[in-house]
């Protein structure tokens, strides 16, 4: 017990600079970014949703497909017209999105729950670097789980659907952008639930808000009388996901490239409206 | 060095800290001292960039901690050891925060040994006890190995065997010339552990000083045995000084016991004890915060009698 509290040097590099002198913001946010990292591989809860975004994406997609084989000589022609196999083997992300959205809440939600949050405004007191930080890490993963999950689900559809010679290959027109937009829109949601949570503070509110943005609002928009119910439906999330990942063009839907402009718009007012609460409020 | 001036700080309407004032010096330890309730924690979180100040400058070593970059070389703190993520490792912990810091993964280990959890490092910290987490809530704290230390309430949940030990630290980081900010509401422990004290009581500050001066400013009195008692009380009396009789033992305030001895010696008194009675930080706490608790109630009489029904 009676060691000294310092017996080596602490940092990695010898020429560690004075206390006061600003280190380069780069350099702030790259070793913010290796703690939010370590913060997040050490979590169980990460491992999960992971899994859960994935399994379900493939899982769903795949069984999506099998229903679809089994009822195929019973479908009417129209049916049969408007088959997307596209879409059809990308369906499983409606209910994946909720496991990758609670991960993106919890990022920073359970820092709040806990209190952790003030040792690590203490740690790095640049909280808008933190949060950079924080959406460039998580964003990563849900970008790499979410294409994951889209190409996986995508040729596991297709093997199923190829079974009655339904399937399609990703060279044939607009399956390949189906397959990144489907990727995308679970990384958008994702992200959508960090920057919700870092607004609300609180894992219960941010997930209930996630959820009646994604899943709730569409049907209410859907009970307003026409046009209003595409004109608006069509900028919320979940359309613009469909957007994102249909084949088959639909009227009711934005083109893919302007879906996709709009969800960006909708990233950055959240991250926006995050980054400037951030630094205003007592922690 | 801490420094705090004219600190004021609003939660809506309840004032938190009232144009609070002081500095925190190396080299010693400092007791942060005062009820619950009192603004010690705020005034933490305020000197650590966590809350922002209504009005009134913080500065830790000449500089607003929230410009600061890589904070915990210079400045450890530990505010609440229960903020913690339960689902992870100690290790892992303590790991994310060097990072953010630029510090090596050894000293991570290294503190781990310092405060004895080397053998749990790689258990997860939800079933820790209280005591645990204080000690790796210190671990945290010492992990950019910083000149200047804060630790609100750091005594909470440990052992006496813990008490002990981290008693014994803070005097060896003060010793080695570190700042050592504790806050406590026990002045026991305080005055065991600090050897100056910021006393404060409802947001503002009540003292200022080095621990036997507040002890001494407290008053201390001396008390006497004498088989003359009623003769030497007239003695006393008559040079100012005030007695109280307990039961034949006389307390005596306003002489030292020299001088008592002596004016007894002339009146030609038998005295059979003289003893200094030395008064306790607890005495010299509680006589200071009275005068905020008398402030405490003249406040609650500008409030509404909310107590009253309105029927």
């Amino acid at each position: 017990m009676s060691t000294a509290v310092s017996t080596t040097a602490v940092t990695d590099e010898a020429s560690y600079e004075a206390p006061n002198v600003p280190a380069p913001s780069g350099r702030v946010l790259a070793a913010v970014m290796g703690s939010e990292w370590t913060k997040i591989r050490s979590v169980r809860s990460t491992i999960w949703s992971l899994l859960a975004t994935f399994g379900i994406t493939v899982g769903l997609g795949v069984l999506f497909c099998v229903a679809y084989v089994s009822r195929y000589d019973r479908l009417s022609l129209k049916e049969r017209f408007t088959f997307d196999p596209t879409a059809q083997s990308l369906r499983g992300l409606f209910l994946a999105q909720i496991a990758l959205g609670v991960l993106g809440v919890l990022v920073i939600s359970s820092e709040y729950a806990t209190g952790l949050i003030r040792t690590t405004f203490t740690a790095v007191p640049q909280r808008r670097t933190l949060l950079a930080a924080k959406v460039a890490v998580f964003g990563a993963i849900a970008l790499l789980v979410g294409m994951a999950a889209a190409f996986t689900a995508f040729f596991a559809g297709q093997a199923v659907l190829n079974t009655k010679d339904l399937g399609v290959s990703l060279g044939d027109p607009s399956v390949l952008r189906a397959v990144l937009g489907a990727g995308t829109y679970l990384t958008v949601v994702g992200l959508l639930g960090l920057a919700i949570a870092a607004i609300v503070r609180r894992t219960a509110g941010a997930i209930a808000t996630l959820f009646a943005l994604v899943l709730v609002l569409p049907l209410l928009a859907r009970a307003l009388p026409s046009p209003w119910n595409t004109n608006i439906a069509k900028f919320l999330p979940s359309d613009l996901g469909a957007a994102l990942f249909n084949v088959r063009p639909d009227s009711d839907l934005l083109s893919p490239a302007t879906a996709l402009a709009v969800a960006l718009v909708w990233l950055l007012v959240g991250f926006a409206i995050a980054a400037s609460l951030i630094v205003r409020r007592d922690a | 060095m801490i420094e705090v001036r004219d600190l004021t700080k609003h939660y809506g309407s309840t004032i938190a800290v009232d144009a609070l004032s002081f500095e925190v010096l190396p080299g010693r330890v400092t007791g942060f001292l005062g009820p619950n309730g009192a603004g010690k924690t705020t005034t933490m979180r305020v000197i650590l960039g966590l809350d922002a100040p209504t009005t009134g400058t913080v500065t830790v070593d000449h500089c607003p901690y929230r410009e600061r970059h890589f904070p915990i070389h210079e400045v450890g703190a530990l505010l609440d050891a229960q903020a913690l993520h339960p689902g992870r490792t100690a290790s892992s912990h303590l790991w994310s925060l060097a990072r953010s810091n630029r510090i090596r993964r050894k000293r991570v280990d290294e503190v781990l040994g310092l405060v004895g959890l080397s053998d749990v490092a790689g258990r997860r910290v939800g079933p820790f006890s209280l005591g645990m987490k204080q000690r790796l809530g210190i671990a945290g704290a010492l992990l950019g190995d910083p000149q200047i230390l804060l630790f609100d309430e750091p005594v909470t949940g440990l052992d006496p065997e813990g008490i002990v030990w981290i008693r014994d630290l803070f005097h060896r980081l003060a010793a080695e010339g570190r700042t050592v900010f504790v806050s406590s509401h026990l002045m026991s422990e305080m005055s065991l552990t600090a050897q100056h004290l910021v006393v404060i009581g409802r947001g503002k500050l009540i003292a200022d000083d080095s621990i036997d001066h507040i002890i001494a400013g407290a008053g201390t009195s001396v008390r006497v045995r004498s088989p003359q008692a009623t003769q030497l009380t007239r003695v006393l009396t008559t040079e100012g000084a005030g007695v109280r009789n307990d039961d034949g033992a006389l307390t005596i305030t306003g002489l030292g016991a020299a001088t008592i001895g002596d004016l007894a010696a002339r009146h030609q008194i038998s005295l059979h004890e003289l003893t200094p009675q030395r008064a306790s930080l607890e005495e010299a706490f509680f006589e200071l915060t009275e005068y905020s608790v008398e402030y405490h109630g003249v406040d609650l009489s500008h409030r509404p009698a909310t107590t009253k029904d309105p029927r």
